[in-house]
C-alpha cells in the first residue's frame, strides 16, 4: 500500500499527489513512469513521473480526470492509500549537453513530466527554453516550477485568458522564426496526441529533432502483452519498454490515435457504472 | 505361507473418469472446467496402482516425486500421509495436478499404462492437494536460519519452488514480482477454468507460511538490478526465474490494428485483471462475434477457450501444420474441441485487413501442405501457392509463442545470453556465466511447462544451497 501524503486541487479536473514510494524514489529518473492500481478490482494505469524526492522517498504525480479511475484517485484524499504502485518503468529521457538551446513544450497535464526533463536538461548545462500552455488559465499550473526548470518561459492559453492567446505550436513557431532553426538543438514536447503531433508537423517543416513521449495503453508497463504498440519508423515498438520517449517524427500517429481509442465505449461505461448510484449501471439515469 | 497364492488382482482397464463441467454449459463460464475426483473414486484409482518394483512412473517426474509411495497412501485413505509425501519434492502440488502433461511424464512410464490405461496420477495429486488446502495445511520443518540471504526474480513456478526448497533449508529469501500479485504464468496466463486463481493464491500463502518475504510491484531492472543486489543489499546468491514475458508477432501487415492481441494481452486482460468481470472490475476487453486464434499450443487453445467464454459466437484456432503436429496437451485440445472450438488446419495469415476505422475485418490466409520433417522432426508446412483467401474474423489473438523478458537479462553484468536472448545456465545446476547467479525455467529453455520450470527451480535451490555452503 502506497500512501498519499499530500493532495493539491489545481483545478475541477487537474490534482497533484505526492505518494510515499521509496523505492521508486530511489532509482527513477526524468522521463520514467509508474503504473497505479487504486484498489483491489482496478485496472493498471500509466502516470508519468512529475517529480520525485529521494530523501524522502516520494514520487509527484499530475493528472487530468479523464475516466473512471482517474476521476476515483481524484477522489481521494492525503493519509489514503493506492493499492499498487511500481516503477519507475520504461527508458529515462537522454540527457546530455547540446551546443545550441533545447526547447521544451507542456501542454495541458503534459506540463508535469515535462517539468523533471527541463530541470535534468538545465542541470546539463543546456540553455532551456521552455513553453508551456493549455486550454485556459484556470487549467494552467506548475509556472513557478516550470520557470525554475528552464533558462526562459513561454506562458500561452488557447483562450487567452492568461498571458496571451495561441497554442503551444503558435509560439514555438515564434521561438524557432526569431532564433533561427540552426540555433535550436532539440525540441522535446509532452502533451495531449494532437498537440504533440502538431508540434511535430511544425519541426518536420524546421528540420529540427523532436522527441516526444507517448501515453499508450498499458496493462503490465514492462513488455509483457503488447497492448502499448506503435510503429515508430516503420518498425514496432514497445512503448512501455522502449519508450516512452520516441523520435516524433517517426512515430504512426494515425495508428496511434487508433489504438488509443481501443476501449473509449467500455470507458463510458465504465464511467456511467461508476456514476451509478442504484447498483444497476444505469450511469445516473434512474 | 509361500505356497498360499495371492489371488491375482483384477484391474481396472480404465482410469476412473474425471468428472467435468457439460462442455456447453462450462463454455460460457471461467468456473473449473475438471471438478476432481470423489474420496471414493481417489481411493479406488490409487488401488489400481501395481506398485511395481520398477516404479518407471518417477523418472517421468521433473521434481523427483516418488510417485508409487504417495500412491500407496492414497489408496490406504491417508491423504495427510499422501500429501506429506508429495511436498517432499514437490512446493505446488495444486497446481501441478492440475496442469502437469502427465501424459508425456509420470503416466507415460506408467506399468499398467502398458497394456491398459495409466494410473491417474495427476488426478489423484490434485485430490491430495485439495484435500489439504481444505483440511488445513501442514507446514513443513524449515531448517535452522543459515544467515544467508538469497533473492529470487520472479514468482512463477520455477522461482516459487526455488524459494520454498532455499526456505526450508534455512536461508532468507525474498522473492521480487514484477506484478502486483506473485504467481507469473500460474496468475496472468493460465485461465481460471484450467486453474483457479485461490489455488494459486492458497499455494502461495503456503510459502509466506514458511518465512519467505514476497515482494510485489518490484521490477528487477528497474528499481534495481542483480549487480545491486549482490553488492549493496547483501544477497549472496540469485536466482532469476522471470519465464518468457515477450510476446511474438507475426510481423505481417495490419498487425497492429485494433482487435489484434497477443495471447500475453489477452489472457493477462482476463485472467489477472479479471476483464470478464467488467465493468465490476475496471479492465476491459473487447471482442468480436468470430475471433481467430493463431497457434497450436497450450497457450492458443487457452486463448480459444477464453474468448467463448467471453461471448465470441465463433472460436477458431488457425494453425499452420495439421491436427497431429498441435502442440497442445491432448486434454486441452479435446476440452477445446468439446466446448466448441473450431479448426482451420494448414492455414496461416499472410495479411491483417481493417475497415477505415482500424478495426480488424479479416484475415488474407493462404493454405499450406506438409513437407519434409524439419529440425523438429515434425514435418515442414510449405506454403500452396495461389491458394490466398479471404477469412472473415473481427478479432485476432496471436499465440505463436513468447521470447524471454530482456528486463533482467539486458540490465545484468556478466552474464551470457543465447542469440534467442536466453540465459545461458548449467542444465545440472542453473548456475550461469556471472558468479552467484542461478537461472530456470522458461527464461534459460523458451517457453516450455510449468513442471520443467519447477524441476529447474528445485535444481538451481540444490545447487544455490551447495554455493552458500560452500562459500
Amino acid at each position: 500500500m502506497f500512501k498519499i501524503l499530500e493532495k493539491q486541487v489545481f483545478s475541477p479536473i487537474i490534482k497533484q499527489f505526492v505518494i510515499e514510494a521509496p523505492k521508486v524514489a530511489k532509482s527513477c529518473r526524468a522521463g520514467q513512469f509508474v503504473i497505479l492500481r487504486i484498489h483491489e478490482e482496478g485496472e493498471r494505469i500509466p502516470l508519468t513521473i512529475a517529480d520525485f524526492d529521494r530523501e524522502k522517498g516520494t514520487i509527484t504525480i499530475v493528472f487530468q480526470e479523464v475516466g473512471k479511475t482517474t476521476t476515483q484517485l481524484g477522489q481521494m484524499e492525503a493519509g489514503d492509500y493506492i493499492r499498487d504502485f511500481v516503477g519507475p518503468l520504461g527508458e529515462p529521457s537522454h540527457i546530455k549537453k547540446f551546443d545550441h538551446p533545447v526547447v521544451v513544450v507542456g501542454g495541458g497535464v503534459g506540463i508535469a513530466p515535462v517539468h523533471p526533463i527541463a530541470r535534468e536538461l538545465k542541470r546539463a548545462g543546456n540553455h532551456v527554453i521552455g513553453i508551456i500552455g493549455a486550454r485556459s488559465g484556470d487549467l494552467l499550473f506548475w509556472e513557478d516550477k516550470m520557470r525554475e526548470a528552464c533558462t526562459e518561459l513561454l506562458v500561452t492559453t488557447d483562450d487567452g485568458s492568461y498571458v496571451r492567446k495561441g497554442f503551444v505550436t503558435d509560439v514555438l513557431k515564434e521561438v524557432i522564426e526569431d532564433k533561427g532553426k540552426e540555433n535550436i538543438a532539440q525540441v522535446l514536447a509532452i502533451g495531449p496526441q494532437p498537440m504533440m503531433r502538431a508540434v511535430c508537423n511544425l519541426t518536420k517543416e524546421y528540420g529540427i529533432e523532436t522527441v516526444v513521449s507517448l501515453n499508450a495503453i498499458m496493462v503490465d508497463g514492462t513488455g509483457m502483452c503488447g497492448c502499448c504498440r506503435v510503429s515508430v519508423g516503420g518498425t514496432t515498438k514497445f512503448v512501455c519498454v522502449d519508450g516512452p520517449e520516441f523520435n516524433g517524427h517517426e512515430v504512426d500517429w494515425h495508428e496511434l490515435s487508433r489504438r488509443s481509442a481501443i476501449f473509449r465505449p467500455e470507458e463510458q461505461k465504465a464511467m456511467e457504472y461508476h456514476n451509478c448510484e442504484c447498483g444497476s449501471g444505469c450511469g445516473g439515469a434512474k | 505361507m509361500s505356497d498360499v497364492k495371492k489371488p491375482k488382482k483384477e484391474i481396472k482397464p480404465k482410469k476412473n473418469p474425471m468428472p467435468a463441467q457439460d462442455p456447453v454449459a462450462r463454455a460460457k463460464n471461467f468456473n473449473e472446467v475438471a471438478l476432481g475426483y470423489s474420496k471414493e473414486a481417489v481411493i479406488d484409482e490409487a488401488k489400481r496402482c501395481l506398485q511395481c518394483k520398477k516404479e518407471p512412473c518417477r523418472q517421468g517426474c521433473p521434481v523427483e516425486v516418488d510417485i508409487p509411495a504417495f500412491i500407496r497412501l492414497a489408496a490406504e485413505g491417508d491423504f495427510a500421509g499422501a500429501i506429506a509425501k508429495i511436498k517432499e519434492k514437490n512446493a505446488l502440488p495444486a497446481v501441478c495436478g492440475r496442469v502437469c502433461p502427465q501424459e508425456n511424464q509420470c503416466e507415460k512410464y506408467c506399468t499398467l499404462g502398458k497394456k491398459h490405461e495409466p494410473v491417474a496420477i495427476g488426478r489423484i495429486e490434485r485430490f491430495c492437494a485439495d484435500w489439504e488446502l481444505a483440511t488445513g495445511v501442514k507446514i513443513p520443518e524449515v531448517a535452522p536460519p543459515t544467515g544467508k540471504k538469497v533473492a529470487v526474480i520472479g514468482s512463477g513456478p520455477a522461482g516459487l519452488t526455488c524459494a520454498a526448497d532455499l526456505a526450508k533449508l534455512g536461508h532468507k529469501v525474498t522473492v521480487f514480482e514484477a506484478l502486483h500479485v506473485a504467481g507469473g504464468v500460474l496468475m496472468y496466463g493460465i485461465p481460471e477454468f484450467r486453474l483457479p486463481k485461490a489455488v494459486v493464491q492458497a499455494e502461495v500463502e503456503n510459502l509466506k507460511k514458511l518465512g519467505v518475504d514476497i515482494q510485489v510491484n518490484s521490477v528487477v531492472g528497474k528499481f534495481t538490478t542483480v549487480d545491486a543486489l549482490m553488492e549493496e543489499e547483501g544477497f549472496e546468491a540469485v536466482f532469476i526465474g522471470t519465464g518468457a514475458g515477450l510476446p511474438y508477432f507475426m510481423n505481417i501487415p495490419g498487425e497492429n490494428a485494433c482487435g489484434v492481441y497477443s495471447a500475453n494481452e489477452f489472457l493477462t486482460r482476463t485472467n489477472l485483471m479479471k476483464a470478464y468481470m467488467f465493468p465490476n472490475w475496471d479492465t476491459p476487453i473487447k471482442l468480436g462475434r468470430k475471433v481467430a486464434v493463431l497457434g497450436g499450443g497450450n497457450v492458443a487453445m487457452d486463448a480459444a477457450r477464453t474468448a467463448l467464454r467471453l461471448g465470441a459466437e465463433e472460436s477458431w484456432i488457425v494453425y499452420r501444420r495439421s491436427r497431429d503436429e498441435l502442440p497442445a496437451r491432448k486434454e486441452e485440445v479435446e476440452h477445446a474441441e468439446e466446448e466448441g472450438v473450431k479448426f482451420a488446419f494448414l492455414t496461416s495469415p499472410v495479411e491483417i485487413l481493417s475497415n477505415e476505422d482500424g478495426w480488424v475485418t479479416g484475415m488474407k490466409c493462404i493454405k499450406y501442405e506438409l513437407g519434409e520433417p524439419d529440425a523438429s522432426g515434425r514435418r515442414r508446412p510449405v506454403p500452396i501457392e495461389g491458394s490466398e483467401y479471404l477469412m472473415e474474423v473481427d478479432t485476432v489473438v496471436v499465440a505463436i509463442g513468447q521470447g524471454p523478458n530482456p528486463l533482467v537479462p539486458r540490465t545484468t553484468k556478466g552474464l551470457e545470453l543465447t542469440k534467442k536472448g536466453t540465459i545461458v545456465a548449467d542444465p545440472e545446476t542453473g548456475a550461469t556465466s556471472k558468479p552467484g547467479v542461478f537461472a530456470g525455467g522458461d527464461v534459460v529453455t523458451g517457453a516450455a511447462t510449468v513442471i520443467l520450470a519447477m524441476g529447474a527451480g528445485r535444481t538451481a535451490a540444490k545447487a544455490i544451497h551447495e554455493y552458500l555452503s560452500n562459500k
